[in-house]
C-alpha cells in the first residue's frame, strides 16, 4: 500500500485538457430576446402568456401572487420577474400544486421569480438545452428547488433556496453546467450533481443543510456516469440540519453534518473550498454502499469513486459530532473527533495535496496530486449554444412522408388513401396544392374515406412533405 | 371528439395464386417488395426507419433516447429487406411454429390487443397458464433488453424463449426446421427473402431474422401526444395537458422511469406489486443477474399504446390504468409481502395524488394510442393452417382528434 507521503504521482485527469473561453456565459443563448415582450400583471395568468408566446419572446412578470403551474413546451422562451420596491412576483402553489415551472424547450430563461409552497419542484426541466436559471428565490417548494434534467449547456446562478426536502439545486443527467453564486440553506441537500458530466460548482454558500454539496452516481438511471466535476471556492459551513428527506430517497441516508459528499462519481476535483463546522465529516468519499443506501444494483454502472483530486481546501472545526460508524472508524485512528476528510470503499487513482494539513481517514493510499490548480477551467458551459439538429427541408419532408403519411399512402398501391402516383398526377408542379389539401381536406372521392386534416404539422413541415411527395419514384 | 375509423385494406397487395397439383392444393406466395409504413426503401433494398423524432438531438449521452418532448429516440433495429419483413409477418401469424400447430406468436401478441393478449398471464400450448403477461410489441425495435426480467438482449435471442419453452409454443429446433422444410411454400418464401442463401434448406437464423424484421416494423409514433410534442399544442385538451404535467411532475414522478419519447428509460425497477391470486413472489431480474438486490425487479415497460394493453404489470395485477395509477399513490412497498425485503425503487413514494389527478393521468395515458401503422394479418398462411377468427377480423385503427 502506498503511504501518505508517497511521491507516486496520480494520473492527470483528462478534462484538464479541455479548451475553454474566458467569456463566461457566451455559450448560452437563453435570454436572447428576438421577439415581443409580453407583460403579465397581478390577476393575469403566466401560462396564458406562455401560450401566446413565440420563440424569442420575453414574458415579464410584475409583482403579485400567481397561483399556477407554468409549463413551457416551446423553445427560446424567457420568463423574467420584475421586482419593484422589493416586491417580488411570486408563484405560490398553496401546498396543493405540484410544480411551479416545468419546461422542455431549449433556450429557457427563468429569473427573478419568488417560488414557494409547491409539492414537487420549483423549476424543473425535462430536456431543454441552453438553459439559464438565475436570481430566483425559492422557499419550501417541494422535492427539488431547481432541477434541470437531460439538458446540455446550462447556468444556475445567484439563486437562494431553502426548505427543500431533497436537493435544493439538483443537476440530474445533464452535461456542461455551471452552478455558482447560489446560497442554499436549510435543505436536506444543498447542491447535488447527479449522473452529470462536466459540472463546475463554484462560489456557492451552502450552509445549515444536512449535506452541503454532493456529487453522486445513482444506479439504475439511463445515464451511467458522473464525471468531470469541479467543486471549488465554495463556502460549506455548518451543514448539521436534521435529515428530513423522504423515505427511500438517497439523500435520506446522508448523515447530518456532511460538508461535501462524493459517492461513486469519478474525476471530481475539490479546490479552495472553505469547509467548516460540519459535525460528521468535512469531505466524505465513498462507493455506492455508503450509509445504507439500499437501491437495487445496476450491473451497468461502476460503483466506486475513482480519480478524486483533493487540492488545497481550507478545513477546520469539522467532525464535532460524528455518526457512530464514523466514530468507530476514527477510534482506530485514536481520535474521538470526526475527520476533515474520510474515504471509504473502493476506488482507484485518487490523489491529495498536503494531506498533513487535515485530520483524515482512509486516504493513505491516495497519491500526491500532480495537478496544482484548476484555473484553466473557467467554465464548463459550451463556447456556443447547442444548436438544434440541422435538417434540410427535403429530409424533413422525407421524415414526415415515411413517418406519418405512409400509414395511409403507398407509392403505387392503394392503402387507406390514394397511391402517391395518383397524387403526383393531380398535383404536378403544385406542392402548394398538396399543402392546402392536407391542411383542410375536402372529401372528394366516395371510394376513399375522408382524410383527417394534417394541420398539426407546422407549415414548413407541410410544405416540405408536399414537395417531397412529388419527388418519390417508388 | 371526432373519431375516424380507417379500414386498413392492406399495405401490400399480396398475390395469392391458387392452383391444383396432382396431389394437393398449393398456394404460391409472393413477398411484398415495398417497406411497411414508417420505412424508406433504400437503393440496396433495405427498409430504413424514418420518423419525425429524427429531426431532434438525442438527450445527454450517446443514443440514450431519453429526455423531453423533442428528443431523438434511441437507435432502432432496421435495415431488413421488405421481403424479410413480409416473410416474418407470415411466420409471426403461423401456428406451424408450435409443436402441435395450435399457437403462433400472434396468439399472445395479438394485433387486436395491442400486440398483447388481454390476459393477466398468457396461455401457452395445451392451454397451459404461464407465469407472466405478454408484453406489447409496439416499438420493440427500440428496446435493448427483452422479457420482463431482461434476460435477452436481442429479438432473436428473445424468440428462442417462447418457441422452445414446453409450456409456450413447445417446439424444438429440430421439429421447427423439419416442419418448415416440408412446406414448399415456405421454401419458396425463404428463397425470396434470402436470395444469397447457399443451403437449400431453411435455417434457424433465417427464421429468427425474418421474425425480428417483422417485429421491428411495428412502429407507433403518431399519437396525439406526438402531435403535441412536435409543437401542435391543440392536439391535447386541457385535461390531457393537466395529465401530462402531473405525469412529469416530481410528485407523481411517472416520467422519471417512463421517460419520453419512448415512455420507458429501459431500466429495471422494483415497484413491489403483489402477485395476483396470492402466488409466490416472482423473483424477476434477481434470477437474470444472480443478484438479490434485483429481487422482484422488472423492466420498465413503454407506455405507448398502454390503453390497448390491459391488464397491467408482469402478471396482470391491475385491470385498468386507473387502478395501476392508484397503486403508485398508496405508499411505498404497501403490497410487499411481510417476509420479503425488497429494494423498492427510490421514485416510489407516497405522492398522495387526488382522485382528480389520477383521472387526469389516465386521460393523458390515453393520448399515447396510435395504431395507424397496423400491419395486415395474412389471409392465408403458407402452412395451410387456418388463422382462427381471421376471416372476421377487420383491423381498424383509430385516429383521434380532440
Amino acid at each position: 500500500m502506498l503511504g501518505r507521503s508517497s511521491r507516486v504521482p496520480a494520473p492527470v485527469p483528462t478534462y484538464f485538457d479541455q479548451s475553454v473561453t474566458s467569456e463566461d456565459s457566451i455559450g448560452i443563448g437563453a435570454g436572447t430576446i428576438t421577439g415581443r415582450i409580453i407583460a403579465v400583471r397581478k390577476g393575469q395568468s403566466i401560462q396564458d402568456a406562455v401560450g401566446k408566446a413565440n420563440s424569442g419572446d420575453l414574458i415579464r412578470i410584475y409583482p403579485g401572487v400567481y397561483n399556477e403551474t407554468v409549463y413551457i413546451d416551446k423553445d427560446n422562451i424567457s420568463i423574467q420577474g420584475v421586482i419593484e420596491n422589493g416586491e417580488w412576483p411570486t408563484l405560490d402553489g398553496q401546498k396543493t400544486m405540484n410544480d411551479a415551472i416545468l419546461y422542455s424547450g431549449s433556450g429557457t430563461l427563468v429569473e427573478n421569480m419568488k417560488i414557494t409552497n409547491y409539492k414537487g419542484n420549483g423549476i424543473m426541466g425535462q430536456a431543454g438545452n441552453n438553459y439559464v436559471i438565475r436570481n430566483n428565490w425559492i422557499i419550501d417548494a417541494g422535492v427539488y428547488g431547481i432541477f434541470p434534467q437531460f439538458g446540455k449547456n446550462g447556468l444556475v446562478e445567484r439563486n437562494i433556496l431553502t426548505g427543500i426536502a431533497d436537493a435544493a439545486i439538483y443537476i440530474g443527467m445533464c452535461d456542461n453546467v455551471d452552478v455558482r453564486f447560489n446560497e442554499v440553506y436549510g435543505n436536506v441537500a444543498g447542491i447535488e450533481i447527479e449522473n452529470s458530466r462536466h459540472a463546475l460548482v463554484e462560489y456557492n454558500y451552502t450552509h445549515d443543510n444536512t449535506g452541503g454539496i454532493l456529487a453522486f452516481l445513482t444506479q439504475g438511471l439511463p445515464i451511467k456516469t458522473c464525471y468531470d466535476v469541479i467543486i471549488r471556492n465554495n463556502y460549506v459551513y455548518n451543514n448539521n440540519h436534521d435529515n428530513f428527506g423522504a423515505e427511500g430517497s438517497a439523500v435520506s441516508h446522508i448523515p447530518k453534518g456532511t460538508g461535501i459528499l462524493i459517492m461513486a462519481a469519478d474525476d471530481v476535483t475539490l479546490e479552495n473550498n472553505i469547509v467548516s463546522g460540519n459535525d460528521n465529516a468535512g469531505i466524505t468519499i465513498t462507493d455506492y454502499a455508503f450509509a445504507g443506501v439500499d437501491n437495487a444494483n445496476d450491473p451497468e454502472s461502476e460503483p466506486n469513486s475513482d480519480r478524486i483530486v483533493l487540492l488545497d481546501n481550507f478545513m477546520e472545526n469539522n467532525g464535532n459530532n460524528p455518526v457512530d460508524d464514523v466514530k468507530a472508524l476514527m477510534i482506530t485512528k485514536l481520535s474521538r473527533q470526526g475527520p476533515d476528510i474520510i474515504a471509504v470503499g473502493g476506488g482507484v487513482g485518487s490523489c491529495i495535496a498536503n494531506p498533513g494539513r487535515y485530520r483524515t481517514f482512509g486516504v493513505d493510499n491516495f497519491a500526491s496530486c500532480q495537478v496544482r490548480e484548476t484555473r484553466r477551467i473557467i467554465s464548463y458551459m459550451l463556447e456556443r449554444p447547442v444548436a438544434p439538429r440541422a435538417i434540410a427541408l427535403s429530409e424533413k419532408g422525407k421524415m414526415t412522408y415515411f413517418g406519418v403519411c405512409s400509414g395511409c399512402h403507398a407509392y403505387s398501391t392503394r392503402l387507406v388513401g390514394p397511391p402517391v402516383v395518383t397524387i403526383q398526377a393531380l398535383y404536378k408542379n403544385n406542392p402548394r396544392g398538396i399543402v392546402d389539401y392536407i391542411t383542410r381536406p375536402i372529401h372528394k372521392r366516395d371510394d376513399y374515406p375522408e382524410m383527417p386534416p394534417q394541420d398539426y404539422l407546422t407549415d414548413d413541415t407541410r410544405q416540405a412533405v408536399g414537395e417531397y411527395m412529388l419527388t418519390i419514384t417508388r | 371528439m371526432m373519431r375516424i375509423l380507417i379500414f386498413v385494406l392492406g399495405l401490400c397487395m399480396v398475390l395469392v395464386y391458387q392452383f391444383s397439383s396432382r396431389d394437393k392444393k398449393q398456394h404460391a406466395f409472393t413477398l411484398c417488395a415495398t417497406c411497411p409504413p414508417g420505412f424508406e426503401l433504400t437503393n440496396d433494398n433495405r427498409c430504413v426507419l424514418r420518423n419525425l423524432y429524427q429531426q431532434y438531438e438525442s438527450g445527454t449521452g450517446d443514443d440514450t433516447g431519453v429526455g423531453g418532448l423533442k428528443t431523438a429516440l434511441t437507435s432502432a433495429r432496421d435495415g431488413f429487406t421488405p421481403q424479410q419483413i413480409d416473410l416474418g409477418r407470415y411466420l409471426f401469424f403461423d401456428p406451424v411454429l408450435s409443436k402441435d400447430g395450435s399457437v403462433s406468436c400472434a396468439t399472445c401478441h395479438n394485433p387486436e390487443k395491442g400486440f398483447s393478449d388481454g390476459l393477466k398471464t398468457s396461455v401457452g400450448i395445451g392451454q397451459k397458464k404461464l407465469k407472466r403477461g405478454a408484453p406489447s410489441l409496439w416499438n420493440v425495435a427500440f428496446l435493448k433488453k427483452f422479457f420482463w426480467d431482461a434476460r435477452a438482449t436481442s429479438l432473436e435471442q428473445q424468440m428462442e424463449g417462447p418457441l422452445y419453452a414446453e409450456n409456450e409454443m413447445g417446439t424444438t429446433r429440430e421439429l421447427l426446421l423439419q416442419l418448415l422444410n416440408q412446406i414448399p411454400a415456405y421454401q419458396n418464401l425463404f428463397d425470396q427473402a434470402f436470395p444469397a442463401r447457399e443451403s437449400g434448406s431453411i435455417e434457424l437464423a433465417e427464421i429468427y431474422t425474418a421474425i425480428a424484421a417483422f417485429e421491428s416494423s411495428l412502429i407507433s409514433l403518431n399519437s396525439r401526444y406526438d402531435q403535441y410534442a412536435h409543437g401542435y399544442h391543440k392536439a391535447l385538451n386541457h385535461y390531457e395537458i393537466e395529465g401530462l404535467n402531473i405525469f412529469r411532475s416530481f410528485v407523481a414522478r411517472c416520467a422519471e422511469c417512463h421517460t419520453p419519447p419512448l415512455f420507458t428509460n429501459q431500466q429495471l425497477a422494483v415497484i413491489g406489486v403483489s402477485e395476483p391470486d396470492g402466488g409466490p413472489l416472482d423473483p424477476g431480474a434477481e434470477k437474470t443477474y444472480h443478484d438479490e438486490t434485483l429481487r422482484a425487479a422488472f423492466k420498465v415497460p413503454s407506455l405507448r399504446n398502454v390503453a390497448r394493453t390491459a391488464p397491467y404489470t408482469h402478471a396482470g395485477r391491475f385491470d385498468t390504468m386507473r387502478e395501476m395509477v392508484e397503486f403508485y399513490t398508496k405508499g411505498r412497498g404497501h403490497e410487499v409481502p411481510l417476509d420479503e425485503r425488497l429494494r423498492i425503487h427510490w421514485h416510489i413514494g407516497k405522492p398522495q395524488l387526488s382522485q382528480y389527478e389520477m383521472d387526469r393521468l389516465v386521460d393523458f395515458l390515453k393520448t399515447l394510442t396510435d395504431e395507424s401503422f397496423m400491419p395486415r394479418i395474412p389471409e392465408k398462411l403458407p402452412s395451410g393452417i387456418e388463422i382462427p377468427q381471421v376471416a372476421s377480423v377487420q383491423i381498424s385503427s383509430r385516429i383521434q382528434k380532440p
